[in-house]
């Protein structure tokens, strides 16, 4: 009963809230009603007992893609005319970007009503999980035998991505000047400062 | 508690229902007291290291202090500025009160005393304080006003970059722990060291990630040495700055709830919780409760004690420390901490 009622919960809102991405004006909105349905989205995961993959999908999704998102998006300037004369333009490419999504929303809904793809060897087959261990263990021990190569593989991917993504946008800038906070530390009061008993009366040069 | 309502006669789901619902208020309603509690007690603190008096004229010793500051913000009028976003402008602190009170259904309270004992716990705990950026950046967005903005942008880039270090030092603790849910990471800590010290900080190896996460979680809750997203002298009041009476409120009852979590998450990963200090028989006599709520006032002190010492970080001091000391020490540490466990032979 709670399962049922949870499940139509977050499902309506996570398909009202992609409907709001689109249909929002204002790119901010857009992307806190993005933020709902990612939110309900880890909801409906939770439902089929994948909450390992709930958790990284708020964490991932909302905690940190989407901060970014909105960064970007917040500083934005937006012109409302400008989007609305925009619109004529790019009318050709939307409708067909449409015709693709549609087009492979009805292959994939003939492949599902085809049956389910076999995966794996036909001997092995898909190490099959079971529901007693809890989510992350299951996860664990697939990643780190069976797939881990491929595991590895993205992980060095990411990698790449990360440095040539630093490699593009730094620049060594001259001229300016930083601070060293090991050489501020390292300071000692006789190197900077000197103790002077200078007669009364008179003047001192330093 | 469920089968406590299912004795006075409900059906499984029904009593299940009503004992969440209860034990919700039963956190929800003490956490607002000690929060308004807790504001006083750290006006005090702030005030005798100031030798100051502090709080001391509405009840006896100033202790309705906070109750008063209270009313006086309920009557007041709620001004919503012309230019801002209006309901975006109202949401945002009702998000950062709503996500600070969240944390607590997996904080274990005593023994098996926990609203949802889930196995992904602390990974829960991670994700509802990444989305406490959110009524931040949103109220700062919706003010329509430069000062709110730029602590909004400060706040969203400090609080990304405290979690990174943040999830390694997690990362080590459940290492060790061998498991993500709170209440196995406190008893992971029974007798940890020498056979009778219950706590994680006292191992060596773990003791500077323990230094570290008190430091991170600071920052992460935008306190005192690392406060810049509401630093007076830079931003009026940072991203509170158009806000008045309740919604004002809510955003300072929110902060202190996070502050109090985030004391909670320092106990329970390093201090060993609800345990009593040493494992003897006789201080088991004193429940698990008091305990975490000695070790947590502990620590309250000692956040209370770094805001009333300790000046304010430059902006980009705060970035150093978070992406070019805690980060890569915090990595290393995974790589020293599952290294000694692998050699030892801790997983077999």
């Amino acid at each position: 009963m709670i399962q049922l009622v949870s499940f139509y919960i977050f499902a309506s809102i996570v398909i009202v809230a992609a409907a709001m991405v689109i249909f929002a004006r204002n790119p901010v909105h857009s992307v806190l009603w993005l933020i709902v349905a990612f939110f309900n989205a880890a909801g409906l995961m939770v439902l089929i007992g994948a909450e390992f993959i709930a958790m990284l999908l708020v964490i991932v999704y909302v905690g940190a893609v989407a901060v970014l998102f909105l960064f970007v998006v917040m500083m934005l300037d937006i012109d409302f005319a400008e989007l609305r004369a925009g619109f004529i333009k790019n009318v050709p490419l939307g409708l067909l970007l449409a015709i693709v999504l549609v087009a492979e929303l009805v292959l994939g809904i003939g492949a599902y009503q085809a049956g389910a793809v076999k995966l794996g060897t036909p001997e092995a087959g898909v190490a099959t999980v079971s529901t007693t261990v809890p989510n992350i263990e299951a996860i664990g021990a697939l990643l780190y035998s069976k797939y881990v190569f491929l595991f590895e593989t993205a992980g060095l991917i990411l990698l790449v991505a990360m440095v040539g993504a630093i490699v593009l946008t730094h620049r060594r800038s001259h001229g300016t000047r930083g601070q060293s906070i090991s050489s501020q530390v390292q300071r000692r009061p006789q190197d900077a400062t000197r103790n002077v008993n200078q007669p009364v009366g008179q003047g001192i040069e330093l | 508690m469920t089968s406590f309502f299912q004795s006075l006669g409900m059906s499984y789901e029904a009593a299940w229902f009503t004992a969440t619902i209860a034990g919700i208020l039963l956190i929800a309603l003490p956490l607002m007291l000690a929060v308004a509690m807790i504001i006083y007690a750290e006006r005090k603190l702030w005030a005798a290291f100031a030798l100051r008096r502090g709080p001391n004229v509405v009840g006896p010793f100033g202790l309705l202090q906070s109750f008063a500051d209270g009313l006086k913000v309920f009557l007041q009028e709620t001004i919503i500025p012309s230019a801002s976003n209006r309901g975006l402008f109202l949401i945002a602190p009702i998000i950062t009160f709503t996500v600070a009170l969240m944390a607590w259904a997996v904080i274990p309270f005593a023994d098996g005393v926990v609203l949802s004992n889930i196995n992904v716990g602390l990974l829960y705990i991670l994700a509802i304080s990444s989305l406490g950026v959110y009524g931040v950046v949103i109220a700062g967005w919706a003010s329509n006003s430069k000062y709110p903005f730029y602590s909004a942008m400060r706040a969203a880039a400090q609080m990304i970059s405290y979690e990174v270090s943040i999830g390694f030092i997690l990362i080590c603790v459940v290492l060790w722990a061998g498991t993500f849910n709170v209440g196995g990471i406190v008893e992971g800590q029974r007798s940890h060291i020498f056979g009778f010290i219950n706590a994680y900080a006292f191992n060596p190896l773990l003791f500077p990630i323990a230094v570290m996460f008190l430091i991170s979680s600071m920052a992460e809750t935008a306190r005192a040495p690392f406060d810049l997203t509401e630093a007076e002298s830079e931003l009026v009041a940072g991203y509170q700055t158009e806000y008045s009476s309740m919604a004002f409120a809510l955003f300072w009852l929110g902060e202190y709830a996070n502050v109090l979590l985030m004391c909670a998450l320092n106990v329970i990963l390093f201090w060993g919780g609800y345990l009593p200090p040493v494992d003897w028989a006789p201080l088991y006599a004193v429940p698990g409760i008091i305990w975490f709520f000695a070790k947590i006032l502990l620590m309250f002190f000692i956040f209370a004690w770094v805001k009333a010492t300790v000046p304010r970080y430059r902006y980009d001091q705060l970035m150093r420390l978070g992406w070019k000391v805690f980060l890569p020490i915090s990595l290393f540490w995974v790589f020293l901490v599952s290294g000694y466990l692998m050699f030892t032979g801790h997983f077999a």
